[in-house]
Parts: structure tokens; C-alpha cells; sequence
């Protein structure tokens, strides 16, 4: 999956947003109407797709989109 | 690994039972409207039953063991009976003691409690089963329930709205023509922080600070003798640990996927719970769900999901089971077992 696929995958798992709002400049956590319960649908996205669990401390260490693309990439290899 | 075989044993019913009363997760007014969707797509959770403040667990237990002995007859050949829960009526003596009393069932049975939440009723069969497979004792009632809603706060949005209460009993009886039950338990206490009540026991006696508010982030506001419940940490045991442990238990069983007629998982999430089924690659139609109407019931999700969705099943078929719980500890255990005839019902305390 390239970084555009996972913004558009990962967006798509968000119901309530328009689709092309967010890019993988987004600082996830300024998107409306964030909660902890997006956290939760982030982390079960990548365990779906890439059979990753991310932590909460994997998450502390990521603002954006791409940050997240960045740390499943490091985590695979 | 903590596998198991277990020989002999019959499920003979299941009763759960939930209290009447009804709070609907778009009338919890601590979050907004766009939070409560948000929360209802995620974990599942449009309603949860909650019991008024004069009923205890034992109290939805008790009604649903006395529906199960008057079904069956037998509160004279009650062996074993077993309370599996974490809201017992008193720190002592043992609810499951109060039961038998309460019950009417002899006084040559063996009674005691057992202090699991979401695995417990996984383990709880594994206890029973233990007990009766020798032959010596012949009948057991395994109770298994919680009244989780007295432990949270209604400040906190990151649990309240997630627990229901619900009480479970369940008739076993030593029966030689069974085929045989298959367990894997496992525990991890490096968990135990994850889902906890901090005060109140024996570690941090109930004190004059146990009683304050505290503001631990947005929308999170609890005492210490609330129970606290980390959400990711919990989240991230289950989709680490639920999968290979029923993945173990499968081959251990040598037991293929398909051989299962339903996965009953512990009603913890639907997000949780959806993420376990597709990675299981199981069948959307092979994995029933009441956490839609009832919550997170801790121990009795598992039997409440079987009395709410798999009645006729159980009645008339003869179905292999696969059941899984996980959660507070950490402790989680799955089992597959096979039964024919059983005799479940859901009713509902007044």
C-alpha cells in the first residue's frame, strides 16, 4: 500500500469525513471531532492490513498520516 | 501452556438473566451526539441493562439458577456450585455459600467463589469440568456474572457507557457419552492495571480520598473506587492475545476452522470482535452478538450471547462451540466443546 492508498484507506474508515480531507500531511489528532475512539479504529485499520499492533507509545510518537505509513513501514521490516 | 482435555461433561441448560431497566447509549449526556454515533459504531453498544441498586449480581444469578433447578428437578443432586464473579454481595463470607442456602440446594454440596471478570466464564466450565469429570460428583451450577455498573463513574466517558449487568447460571452434568472439551487458559498479571479498582481491598483500603472526583483527562472524571479502565492498553492486549490462543487451542484440538458451528466471543467490543473474527478469517454468520442490547456483562457475555442468539441452535442441534473470553487481569481462555439439547433462556429480572 502506498502512502496515498493508506490516507485514502485509513479515511475511509473514518465514516463522518468528507472523502479527500485529509492528507498524509494531516495531523490526525486536529481532525473534527477526534477522540480516543479514533485511536482505537487507527489501530485495528493497521492490525487489519498489516497484522501490526501499534501502542500507545507507538502512537505517542506520531502526529500525521504519514508518520503513522512511516512507523508500519519500520515495524515490517 | 495451560491446555486441557476434559471428558464426561454435559451442558444440560444455560438461563442468563438481565435486569429491566434500559440505558440507551444516545441518552448518555456526558459526550455529544456525534460522539455517541461515533461511540455506537465502534464498540456496538446502542443499550446495556442496569440493575437499581437493591439487586446484586447474585440476585440475577439466584433467578436464574432457581429457573434452571425448577426446569430440570434437581436442586437435591446439586453436587458443586460455583460463582464466578468480581461484585460479590459481601467481602465475606462467599456468595456462592449465600446461593446454596438462598437456593435450597443441600448441604452436602461444595460451594465457592471464583474472582474473574471477562475470561470467567471460560475458566469456570474449566473448574467445573475438572471437578465432575472423575465421576464422584455428578451435578454442578455454575454461576457467572457481574454487576459491573456499581463500580463506574458517570463522569467517565471510557467506561460507564460500556458496561451492562447481567447474571448466568449454568447446569453441568457428568455424562459419559460426550465427546471431549478442549481449554486453553493463559494469564498475564503484567495487566492487572489495565482494568482496575484501585480501592476498597486489602492493597488500598477504602479511605477519605476514595470518595474524590478526578479529573484524569476530557470527558474522564472518577474516583478511586471507580473502576479505571484503560481502553488502548486493553485493546491492544485482545488483538494481541485473543487470536493465537484460539489459533493454539484449534491445533492442539486438532480442530479445523470449518468444524465450528459458532465462535461465541466475550462481548468486550464489536470493534475488538470484529478485528478477531477477520483475522480467524470466520464467517460473519458463525459469530453471534448481543452487545448491541446488553453491553459489556463481563463473565456473562458469553451465556447471555448464547441465550439471546443461539437458542434454537442449541435446542435442536448438535453444535460445536468455540468459546472465548478475555480480558481483566490480564487472564483469557477459549474452549471448544460440543452440545446437543440444551435447554437456554434469557428472562429478565423485574
Amino acid at each position: 500500500m502506498t502512502l496515498e492508498e493508506f490516507t485514502r484507506a485509513l479515511e475511509l474508515e473514518f465514516e463522518e469525513i468528507q472523502p479527500g480531507t485529509i492528507s498524509p500531511e494531516t495531523n490526525y489528532r486536529e481532525i473534527e471531532g477526534w477522540s480516543s475512539m479514533h485511536a482505537l479504529i487507527v489501530i485495528a485499520f493497521i492490525d487489519n492490513h498489516y497484522d501490526i499492533i501499534l501502542s500507545a507509545s507507538d502512537l505517542k510518537q506520531t502526529n500525521t498520516i504519514k508518520d503513522l505509513y512511516l512507523i508500519v513501514q519500520q515495524k515490517e521490516n | 501452556m495451560a491446555y486441557q482435555q476434559i471428558n464426561n461433561i454435559r451442558i444440560d441448560g444455560i438461563v442468563s438473566c438481565v435486569p429491566s431497566g434500559i440505558a440507551r447509549t444516545v441518552d448518555y449526556n456526558i459526550i455529544s451526539k456525534e460522539e455517541q454515533s461515533l461511540f455506537i459504531k465502534t464498540t456496538g453498544i446502542k443499550e446495556r441493562r442496569v440493575a437499581s441498586s437493591d439487586v446484586t449480581c447474585s440476585d440475577l444469578c439466584y433467578k436464574a439458577a432457581f429457573d434452571l433447578l425448577e426446569e430440570f428437578k434437581c436442586k437435591d443432586e446439586i453436587d458443586v456450585l460455583i460463582f464466578v464473579s468480581q461484585s460479590p454481595d459481601y467481602f465475606l463470607p462467599a456468595t456462592s455459600i449465600i446461593l446454596q442456602e438462598k437456593l435450597k440446594i443441600p448441604k452436602t454440596c461444595m460451594a465457592f467463589d471464583v474472582n474473574l471478570g471477562c475470561s470467567g466464564y471460560v475458566y469456570g466450565l474449566s473448574i467445573v469440568g475438572s471437578i465432575l469429570q472423575s465421576g464422584q460428583f455428578k451435578k454442578a451450577l455454575l454461576l457467572v456474572g457481574d454487576k459491573s455498573t456499581i463500580s463506574t463513574s458517570y463522569t467517565d466517558k471510557s467506561a460507564y457507557p460500556l458496561f451492562g449487568d447481567a447474571g448466568s447460571a449454568t447446569l453441568l452434568s457428568y455424562n459419559e457419552n460426550t465427546s471431549p472439551w478442549y481449554f486453553n487458559l493463559q494469564s498475564d498479571g503484567s495487566g492487572k492495571d489495565a482494568i482496575i479498582i484501585k480501592d476498597g481491598h486489602s492493597r488500598n483500603p477504602y479511605n477519605k480520598d476514595s470518595d474524590e472526583l478526578i479529573e484524569i483527562d476530557k470527558g474522564i472524571i472518577r474516583a478511586k473506587k471507580h473502576l479505571a479502565l484503560n481502553g488502548m492498553d486493553i485493546f491492544n492486549f485482545a488483538l494481541r492475545e485473543a487470536a493465537p490462543n484460539i489459533k493454539n487451542l484449534l491445533e492442539y484440538s486438532k480442530t479445523s476452522i470449518e468444524e465450528i458451528d459458532y465462535f461465541v466471543f466475550h462481548q468486550a467490543n464489536k470493534l475488538i470482535n470484529e478485528s478477531l473474527r477477520k483475522k480467524l478469517k470466520i464467517n460473519l454468520d458463525k459469530v453471534p452478538y448481543s452487545i448491541d442490547l446488553f453491553g459489556n456483562t463481563s463473565s456473562a457475555s458469553i451465556p447471555l450471547t448464547i441465550c439471546h442468539q443461539l437458542q434454537i441452535e442449541l435446542k435442536s442441534n448438535n453444535c460445536k462451540l468455540l468459546l472465548s473470553g478475555f480480558g481483566v487481569g490480564y487472564s483469557w481462555g477459549s474452549l471448544i466443546c460440543e452440545v446437543q439439547s440444551v435447554y437456554t433462556k434469557l428472562i429478565e429480572n423485574d
